[in-house]
């Protein structure tokens, strides 16, 4: 039956997106032990700032990185003046987070206004591919192929780069890694940017499937939320499970239980959290 | 617009401090005092683009009668209420006791309208709003608000009118925002396109913060038409993932009020092309009124006015028109709120309109499909149903006796008078 094809389809389509979110946001809490609540901020910032990039006359991808290095920069800015102040406060840092996400979400409403922004889908990628018997949109296809790429390659910083041998260090035992000679106050930087990287990328590449609007942060830090506590904080893996997780759940649930549109989201998190709290792919904290 | 916060911001400070000199001067100034309007409007967060409209077509009336009306000087106080209850409540209370305004303009969203409903009723507070709740001028009737842009089903019994008998639509499949401003549009749809032979084949409800419509989108079925009773940016994002899925030209796309108000079409992408709504107002209706209206809020903003703007520029002119009927005064509330709803427009923005007993409109509402014009999209009027009714052309008594449309529920059957809109 087409729904069911185009629904599981899709599921894969938005899992890919929310993994371009969800990755950074998993980093950042299993390295520096905080829900970073602006994630969704910097996934709206990003895309905001990818549509001044695109009406200054830049082409989408290049639009697309730029937003990703302009809220590298953010993130590193945000990390090194504000965060870094609070170290070993946890709920000040969170706070922090909570009151810099309602800064940015006045601040683009005065910069950019209230109004919906459609982004176009870049040139060539607006047309539809036959997948088995029903048609998808080929640009939800290059999102997918985005996030594998960039699942693979941060497997291969973490698994394979010294950097990334510091910061499982610092995930799994921060004191041990200081011990050690571990800068993790840099690696705090670095993460801290990386994630705000990536959450802007993804918000601008989201821009042709979920345009750009006040509120988008806030539509987006519970699945960000939802997805790492899913998958476990601070896994990469944990991610990519909890993305593709909610992908399916989301399309299937609201489709086959239109009435716990509200909910469905919420149960396989509450059963994760019952059964096995430190997530699907996440380690036991030390 | 960092200027107009600024303003806003010094309007609320000069509140303040006119308020702290209030119970010593106002004795000395009861003689030609000024009058205060408080606007209950969003300025941030997520509704805040529609509070901004709002904002600008009360401050062009203003601006346009010197901020003077029937002789007084006109105090505009403008309140964020940030988009919810618990704002609304606490800026209306700062309205009422501290600033003392003789009437409320506002708030915007229904839900927070609902939440001030009781207090504004004790207060005896003359309140003109745009929150489209039903019952608020029906079944259960506030006996001081005025409402001047429509209920949420008033638009949707001519739009269901059009479909069936017009655009020969028979079946349809539904879709809005999943709360009560949604129930009572696809209600109110529904009462009249059954009576006029069509079927609503599957209603969906979306969350109201819905990424994506994709898993709704794959359930629309093979019918004629699909029912937009989105609002805010969804019917943007809506429509942007309806054509991307390759199903633009399926269907009729019918839409509400909200759907395709003409200040969103400067978001809308060509895939909007030949969508139909129906509003109460419409930017492209040639009144003289109108036109004049919509360049001099266009050079104000830079912008077209929607049904935001308009409306509370009509509750200016109603303002205006009760108070040159009241003499001025203001102190009587219940005398006041009955000129207001006494007052009759033989043209303004909207064309002709009045109000019935109960304090809402009865005026034009207009079909309007969205065609290409130059690199923009504009909406061109195709039918203008006068004398719009919030009862349609049901038994009043009928209707205020059958309970409000709901989610899941069909709508009782209320006959209609007479065939069509008279």
């Amino acid at each position: 039956m087409n729904l069911w094809l185009i629904l599981a389809v899709n599921s894969i389509a938005l899992g890919g997106l929310l993994f371009l979110l969800a990755s950074g946001f998993s980093l950042i809490f299993g390295l520096m032990r905080i829900p970073n609540l602006m994630h969704g901020s910097f996934f709206m910032l990003g895309a905001y700032l990818g549509v001044s990039f695109l009406r200054l006359g830049a082409g989408f991808w290049p639009a697309a990185i730029l937003a990703g290095l302009a809220l590298a920069g953010t993130g590193a800015v945000i990390e090194r003046l504000l965060l870094r102040r609070l170290t070993g406060k946890p709920q000040a840092q969170v706070l922090l987070t909570l009151g810099m996400a309602l800064i940015v979400a006045d601040l683009c409403l005065m910069l950019w206004g209230g109004d919906p922004i459609e982004v176009q889908t870049p040139a060539g990628l607006t047309g539809v591919v036959p997948v088995f018997s029903v048609v998808f949109p080929t640009y939800r296809l290059v999102v997918v192929v985005i996030a594998v790429a960039i699942a693979v390659a941060l497997w291969l910083m973490l698994e394979r780069t010294r950097l990334g041998a510091m910061i499982r260090a610092g995930v799994d035992d921060p004191q041990m890694a200081r011990v050690i000679g571990i800068r993790v106050s840099r690696l705090f930087s670095i993460v801290f940017s990386l994630g705000a990287g990536l959450a802007g990328l993804g918000g601008f590449i989201g821009g042709p499937i979920l345009s750009v609007y006040p509120g988008l942060d806030q539509d987006m830090l519970p699945l960000a939320l939802i997805i790492v506590i899913l998958g476990g904080t601070g896994s990469l893996a944990g991610a990519l499970v909890g993305s593709f997780v909610i992908g399916f759940l989301y399309n299937f649930g609201q489709a086959l239980f239109p009435d716990l549109a509200y909910v469905i989201l919420f149960v396989p998190l509450l059963a994760v959290l019952v059964i096995r709290p430190q997530g699907l792919l996440g380690k036991l904290a030390p | 617009m960092r200027i107009t916060r600024r303003k806003a911001l010094q309007s609320v400070v000069g509140a303040g401090i006119g308020a702290s000199l209030g119970p010593l001067a106002r004795p000395a100034l009861a003689a030609n005092k000024p009058i205060r309007i408080g606007l209950l409007t969003v300025l941030t967060g997520p509704l805040a683009e529609g509070g901004i409209q709002i904002r600008a077509g009360t401050e062009l009336f203003l601006k346009q009668r010197n901020h003077t009306l029937a002789g007084r000087k006109v105090e505009l106080i403008i309140q964020d209420t940030g988009g919810n209850p618990a704002g609304a409540k606490t800026k209306a209370q700062e309205l009422v006791e501290r600033d003392h305004v003789d009437m409320i303009f506002g708030p915007y969203a229904a839900f927070e309208l609902l939440a001030i409903n009781s207090y504004l009723i004790q207060h005896k507070m003359p309140t003109l709003s745009l929150a489209a709740a039903d019952d608020l001028t029906s079944r259960t009737p506030n006996p001081y608000l005025v409402r001047a842009s429509a209920t949420s089903s008033q638009a949707m019994y001519p739009l269901a009118d059009y479909a069936a008998r017009e655009l020969k639509v028979k079946t349809v499949d539904t879709i809005a925002d999943d709360f009560a401003f949604g129930y009572e549009e696809v209600g109110g749809f529904q009462q009249v396109f059954d009576d006029d032979g069509g079927t609503i084949r599957k209603k969906l409800w979306s969350p109201l913060h819905t990424p994506d419509y994709t898993p709704y989108i794959a359930q629309i079925g093979a019918v004629d038409g699909v029912v937009i009773g989105l609002a805010g940016s969804n019917p943007v994002k809506f429509l942007q993932q309806y054509a991307s899925l390759g199903m633009a030209g399926k269907h009729k796309l019918l839409g509400g009020e909200t759907a395709a108000d003409d200040a969103l079409l400067k978001s809308f992408g060509d895939e909007a092309v030949g969508f139909i709504s129906a509003c109460p107002y419409s930017a492209s209706y040639d009144g003289t009124q109108n036109k004049d209206f919509v360049a001099a809020y266009t050079k104000q903003t830079g912008a077209v006015p929607g049904l935001n703007a308009a409306t509370f520029y009509l509750n200016g002119m109603v303002t205006e028109a009760a108070l040159h009927a009241t003499g001025g005064k203001t102190d009587d509330r219940a005398a006041l709120v009955k000129a207001m709803r006494a007052t009759s427009f033989k043209d303004s923005i909207r064309g002709p309109f009045h109000f019935d007993r109960f304090g809402n409109v009865v005026g034009n509402v207009f079909m309007r499909r969205i065609d290409k014009s130059g690199s923009g999209l504009v909406n061109t009027i195709i039918k203008v149903y006068p004398n719009v009714s919030q009862f349609w052309t049901f038994d009043v008594k009928k209707y205020l006796a059958t309970p409000n449309y709901t989610r899941n529920g069909t709508p009782a059957k209320l006959a209609q008078n007479a065939a069509g809109a008279e």
